[in-house]
């Protein structure tokens, strides 16, 4: 029973990055109608980030936590000053060729750099060790991983679902021209929007820098599953990527326990299925 | 949804004969090959890719869907055409064949799964169930894992070709690129190919017209993943070998390229864009990972000011349809 509740817990916490990412994902989809490629790129970028801020400018986890994002939600403002917002009004695939464009120099520049072996990063001291539950032994670092997510889900789902820049932001989506003429500036915050779907990767970067080790391809990988739970979950609901999200890193750690063989390909199995009883995606409309 | 692609004229007879034309040129420049010095094995791999990039050009430059798993097509027909050779024993042609038969029954499956959504959800579907079966070969004991399959024999095709002599290769590879260029040439310029025009220019017009799209999709998905299927089992006997390379999305993404650089929805920009990013990574392999770099690059810039692709481009300029 241990291995079981242990394999449980890998699920949660590689569930909390598939909703952090898949979120990030159905976000920059709502407002920029762009899929992007480079989120696993901008995972892997908070991550480096974080280790660069520590083993260089010896600024500790917390701080990364808050500057991480911040920095790779400027990066990826940029990015989308620069060059997706030439993309309006072309078809939907030029922007995941140019997102995937993105992908391979960021990571290509990484692989030259760093190789493709794994750097560490430490643990904080205050999240070390671990507290013993009765039915299992609870590392301290990996449960705050999930609860810290759940948390991060949570408030995006409030500042989109509940807020008045939520409010804005749902209205642009749906017609971006009627809110412009109500004064607001929408390509500004369409901006801002990309900026806060890649911050939440690089969130999720920096929260995975210590489980995971710092490597440059640590996304790229990722983010192929990170698509197949966004074509489970569809990209409609804020809340169902958050579930399918958890859901499905649940279901892959349950597969690790029950039958290893099939834990790299349960979620893309699922997808099949998914789409042979349910073509729209679980929480989607027909696209 | 916006075009693709503004200038793909109709089939007309001016644009026929210009296609003639260029097709005689190219065929002849490459059958010259053997007789310039060029290295060979370069040209055969270029051509095996040109294939590929034609037959993924056939659903998305025509059909309009963005195949991000067109690796699975040539990687799997690579593994069972070797796996036939080798292990089988069987002859070159029969080897090719269940390659191809293969890519076509893995292509019906995945057709089937990835043509119930559209757009950008069918890009995403695509590179999910190759990346599912990159894990499936990976574990698979025939594929053996990281090695791959090595040492393929080549055989003697039809009992008489020597496949291990490399003029007799070339021009076998090139006859079967040629046959199956012509093939999609003649797909793209038939009915069929006119009625996935209209699907990817307005797909509900055609519905309206009266067109089951998702048949006319789906048939485009079986051929164009059995095509990649046969560029897969010829590069086998080039490369004597067949690894999870020929599985991995990277793969996939070169052939994307490949077919951007030359031109979406032209007929021979992805043997152009096959050529050119071959050689660049013929050239630049000293450079290691600047190579992915560069490709990153490329992407970005095509994407952003040359969308049209070299030969999309040149047909612009001419006003001709190639």
């Amino acid at each position: 029973m241990q291995a079981l509740y242990a394999q449980l817990l890998v699920g949660l916490i590689n569930g909390s990055f598939y909703a952090l990412l898949s979120l990030g994902l159905a976000v920059i989809f709502g407002m920029l109608n762009i899929i992007n490629f480079a989120h696993g790129a901008l995972y892997m970028m908070g991550a480096f980030v974080a280790y660069f801020l520590l083993n260089l400018g010896g600024i500790n986890y917390w701080w990364a936590l808050l500057l991480a994002p911040i920095i790779v939600g400027i990066f990826g403002m940029i990015l989308e000053r620069t060059m997706l917002q030439w993309l309006t009004g072309l078809d939907h695939l030029y922007g995941l060729l140019l997102t995937f464009g993105i992908a391979l120099i960021v990571q290509g520049v990484f692989q030259n750099y760093f190789g493709s072996s794994g750097l560490p990063y430490a643990i904080p001291d205050q999240l070390r060790g671990g507290m013993n539950l009765g039915f299992m032994f609870l590392p301290v670092y990996r449960g705050w991983v999930v609860v810290f997510s759940l948390a991060v889900c949570l408030a995006t789902w409030f500042l989109i679902e509940k807020t008045q820049l939520g409010a804005y932001l749902r209205a642009a989506t749906e017609n971006p021209t009627l809110v412009r003429a109500f004064g607001i500036n929408v390509p500004r915050m369409i901006t801002l929007t990309y900026g806060l779907g890649v911050g939440l990767a690089a969130l999720a970067g920096v929260l995975s820098a210590p489980i995971n080790q710092v490597r440059p391809l640590m996304g790229a990988d990722l983010i192929i599953v990170v698509f197949a739970v966004v074509v489970i979950g569809g990209m409609g609901s804020i809340m169902g990527s958050i579930i399918t999200g958890f859901a499905l890193g649940v279901i892959e750690g349950l597969t690790k326990y029950f039958y290893p063989e099939a834990s790299n390909t349960v979620v893309f199995v699922l997808m099949v299925l998914v789409l042979l009883v349910k073509p729209t995606g679980l929480t989607g409309r027909a696209a | 949804m916006t075009t693709l692609t503004d200038d793909t004229l109709p089939a007309t007879p001016r644009a026929m004969r210009d296609e003639m034309i260029v097709f005689v040129v190219m065929a002849l420049l490459l059958a010259s090959v053997p007789f310039t010095g060029v290295y060979p094995f370069f040209v055969m791999q270029a051509l095996c890719f040109a294939l590929l990039a034609c037959a993924f050009n056939l659903l998305v430059g025509y059909g309009g869907l963005l195949s991000f798993g067109h690796a699975m097509f040539l990687g799997t027909a690579g593994y069972c055409s070797a796996h036939a050779l080798k292990v089988w024993a069987l002859p070159p042609e029969l080897g090719i064949l269940v390659g191809v038969a293969a890519a076509f029954v893995l292509s019906i499956v995945t057709g089937y799964i990835s043509i119930r959504r559209q757009g950008i959800y069918f890009s995403m579907i695509t590179l999910a169930l190759s990346q599912l079966l990159y894990f499936i070969y990976l574990q698979a004991p025939f594929t053996h894992g990281e090695d791959g399959i090595q040492g393929i024999p080549q055989g003697r095709m039809f009992g008489v070709l020597d496949l291990s002599k490399p003029t007799v290769l070339y021009y076998v590879v090139l006859v079967g690129f040629l046959a199956g260029f012509l093939l999609i040439v003649r797909i793209i310029n038939s009915p069929f190919g006119e009625v996935l025009k209209s699907i990817r220019e307005n797909e509900q017009r055609a519905i309206s017209l009266g067109y089951r799209t998702d048949q006319y999709k789906f048939l485009a998905f079986v051929l164009s993943g059995t095509l990649a299927g046969f560029a897969g089992a010829l590069k086998v006997f080039v490369a004597q070998n067949a690894s999870l390379t020929d599985v991995h999305w990277t793969m996939s993404g070169e052939v994307v390229l490949m077919t951007l650089v030359g031109g979406l929805g032209t007929i021979f920009g992805p043997v152009v864009g096959a050529f050119v990013i071959i050689a660049m990574q013929q050239y630049l392999a000293g450079f290691g990972q600047w190579v992915t770099v560069i490709q990153g690059a490329i992407f970005v810039v095509c994407v952003l000011t040359f969308r049209r692709g070299v030969i999309g481009e040149i047909a612009h300029y001419f006003r001709r349809s190639l």
